[in-house]
């Protein structure tokens, strides 16, 4: 026992040494916050070996609202995260981001005019675009017609034909998005009734829904489980590498033009090297390795140079500016009482039944259901409650 | 001396308090808190009240839960019998071939079956195939994204949770109480219903609340298989927590998440009432 007791204070004591070492060293830890497959892994290891005394710590998230929470539930803390533009306007009005120092960050020169000054970060103080891209429809052109997709419309997500075979997004402000701008209203409509009009045809078009998912909309097209999704066109492309019958449009009524942009939380405590993580970003180089990786269209100018031809001319990742003007919109964050109703509505798209599409008829039995199991429980328990009470005056005598 | 002892006791269930105190109490107090109060913090009993929008949600989850209770348990009893019928180097073969399962990650096992079960997974594809040499054509079933998909994925997950309280009852059992049974004219049902069921209703129940507590509350089952078609209570908990849709609401997945306690504890104090006659030794957990 006594032997034991030795050895753990001397592994106590190693360790606690190892750790007043390490600390002497001031190694800073940079905690990135990124969408899942967003970079390509080498340019962080070649930050790494130009920095050598950064270490970073990357970490990834599928959805802006993920990243919402995780970041306000103080569960763990980041420097640098990467939000699409109306999570940063969010962020913008709640205050958490800090503004930054752009004589840190001389590479921004090469940030294209278009993608300044956004209407998320009006004055562009607090952020600085990584990609940017639309959301296309794509199709596997070996199951479904030439005939069906010829009108490039947002149609063929709620075509029967196809039932079993079609994906939706599994989040709200995509799915809504979508349903809305079929409609012919806005993607950010601040009344009510379009939204419940938009909410109804989602659950008309959930029978024929394979699934709602996130990133797995790219493994089951890619291996021909689906045959139908919206998705993102940088995706799009690179599924397009390993099953070429993967083809894709952006639809005619339009569609959601996102931006991607790097900020820097208030909270860090490294914003210095946080901002070099940054510039370091927007070096045409690692740009280009980036927007070759992830398929994505980048706002880098010097990177767009850099890039094959072939990519940068095709309209459907690079568009051009008169088109997307037209045809595309950003979401804005919405207001409180708007996301409510979003959430409300999404809810009880997923309650309902896959099959009929609806629940009225399931739920009168489900009430009466109800009702007996609290009435019958309420009433077991007074017979217990008594019984018992009986008991305890018996035993007593 | 004794004195010594109770001293020596009290220092050792110390760690185990301390930890029960931080991540049991603690957390319950603070889903109490939340469920009971605002945005604001002051009192409220609008979280509690605005369950009644998800009843058919619970009612959902509960029967998926209660399905595959019931068919882990057809499966589970005759298995576990037959391995305690066995020798004992054979049983603990069998025991470890069924824990061997539950060495792997969770997640990795359930996203396994979506490859099996998917359109063009393994079992349709082998299927398309076999028939294709007769000349058949298929079209495969649709098994993913459906209640069944997920009720497969609770079985196969907690399969283990009612085997292996079944077979530990059931061991303990004297095999000459059967023999006594038989020589007393009772034939195989009544061996059955009157000596081996009565006696391994501890480890019945243990399974059941073993199985059935994870299943009902389960969310990442029915999102992988159930393709987001279905949503269980679990899978509304998490997007309160978490903002899925938009909405960060800690107070009212705080109260689905007490409600969803209230009926666990609730069916196991029914459930409890049964083991009450049963001898309480063996493989019950409370």
């Amino acid at each position: 026992m006594k032997r034991f007791m030795s050895l753990l204070i001397t592994v106590c004591i190693l360790l606690g040494s190892l750790s007043v070492v390490a600390f002497a060293e001031e190694q800073i830890v940079l905690n990135v916050y990124n969408w899942g497959e967003y970079i390509e892994q080498e340019t962080i290891t070649m930050f790494e070996e130009k920095y050598p005394n950064i270490d970073v710590n990357y970490t990834t998230f599928d959805s802006n609202e993920s990243m919402y929470s995780k970041i306000v539930s103080g569960a763990a803390s980041y420097d640098i995260v990467i939000p699409s533009e109306y999570m940063v306007s969010k962020l913008i009005q709640e205050d958490m981001l800090a503004e930054l120092d752009f004589s840190n960050i001389p590479n921004y020169k090469h940030i294209g005019e278009a993608y300044k000054n956004l209407a998320s970060d009006p004055e562009n103080k607090y952020s600085v675009p990584y990609f940017w891209g639309t959301v296309v429809v794509i199709y596997n052109s070996a199951f479904v017609s030439q005939e069906d997709v010829k009108d490039e419309s947002l149609e063929l997500l709620w075509n029967e034909k196809y039932a079993g075979k079609i994906l939706m997004f599994d989040n709200p402000r995509d799915s809504f998005g979508i349903s809305l701008t079929r409609l012919g209203y806005s993607m950010n409509s601040g009344n009510d009734k379009e939204w419940q009009e938009a909410a109804k045809e989602l659950s008309e078009q959930k029978p024929i829904v394979q699934a709602y998912v996130m990133d797995a909309i790219f493994d089951k097209m890619e291996a021909g489980e689906a045959w139908i999704a919206p998705y993102y066109a940088g995706d799009a492309l690179v599924i397009q590498e390993t099953n070429p019958d993967i083809q894709f449009y952006i639809p005619k009524e339009g569609t959601n033009l996102f931006v991607d942009s790097m900020c820097i939380l208030k909270t860090t405590e490294h914003k210095k090297e946080a901002e070099l993580f940054i510039n370091f970003m927007c070096e045409p180089e690692i740009g280009a390795m980036n927007a070759d990786t992830v398929g994505y269209a980048t706002p880098n100018t010097g990177a767009q140079k850099l890039l094959d031809p072939e990519i940068t001319g095709n309209e459907l990742i690079y568009p051009d500016e008169e088109y997307l003007k037209k045809n595309t919109e950003v979401f804005i964050n919405l207001p409180q009482k708007t996301q409510m109703l979003q959430s409300t509505l999404w809810t009880d798209l997923k309650i309902i039944s896959a099959e009929d599409g609806t629940e009225a008829s399931a739920i009168d039995w489900i009430d009466a259901f109800c009702i007996i199991v609290i009435v019958a429980g309420g009433i077991s328990a007074l017979y217990f409650f008594i019984r018992n009470t009986k008991r305890k005056k018996l035993w007593k005598q | 001396m004794n004195k010594n002892s109770k001293g020596l006791q009290r220092a050792m269930t110390a760690p185990f308090s301390v930890w029960m105190a931080i991540f049991i109490i603690i957390p319950i107090a603070l889903v109490l808190f939340y469920a009971f109060t605002d945005a604001n913090g002051s009192f409220t009993f609008e979280n509690i009240m605005s369950i009644w929008e998800y009843r058919s949600t619970y009612i959902v989850s509960i029967e998926l839960a209660f399905v595959a209770t019931i068919i882990c348990l057809i499966l589970a009893y005759p298995l576990a019998y037959s391995i305690s019928r066995m020798k004992a180097r054979h049983q603990q073969t069998m025991v470890l071939l069924v824990m061997l399962p539950m060495w792997m990650n969770f997640l990795i096992r359930t996203y396994a079956w979506m490859t099996i079960l998917e359109d063009t997974g393994l079992i349709n594809t082998l299927l398309k195939a076999f028939l294709s040499l007769f000349g058949y054509e298929f079209e495969g079933f649709a098994m993913i994204n459906t209640d069944g998909a997920i009720i497969l994925g609770m079985v196969y997950n907690f399969l283990p949770y009612m085997i292996l309280p079944i077979y530990t009852v059931l061991t303990k059992i004297d095999h000459s109480v059967i023999e006594a049974a038989k020589d007393l004219g009772a034939n195989g049902l009544h061996v059955f219903t009157k000596v081996l069921l009565p006696q391994s209703v501890p480890g019945i129940i243990s399974g059941i609340t073993m199985v059935f507590v994870p299943a009902v509350s389960t969310f990442i089952i029915s999102k992988l298989l159930g393709g987001g078609m279905t949503y269980l209570i679990g899978d509304i908990i998490e997007n309160y927590f978490l903002g899925n849709t938009g909405e960060v609401n800690y107070n009212v997945g705080a109260a689905l998440s007490l409600v969803l306690m209230v009926l666990i504890l609730i069916s196991m104090g029914i459930m409890n009432r049964f083991d009450k006659d049963a001898e309480t030794s063996g493989g019950g957990l409370f």
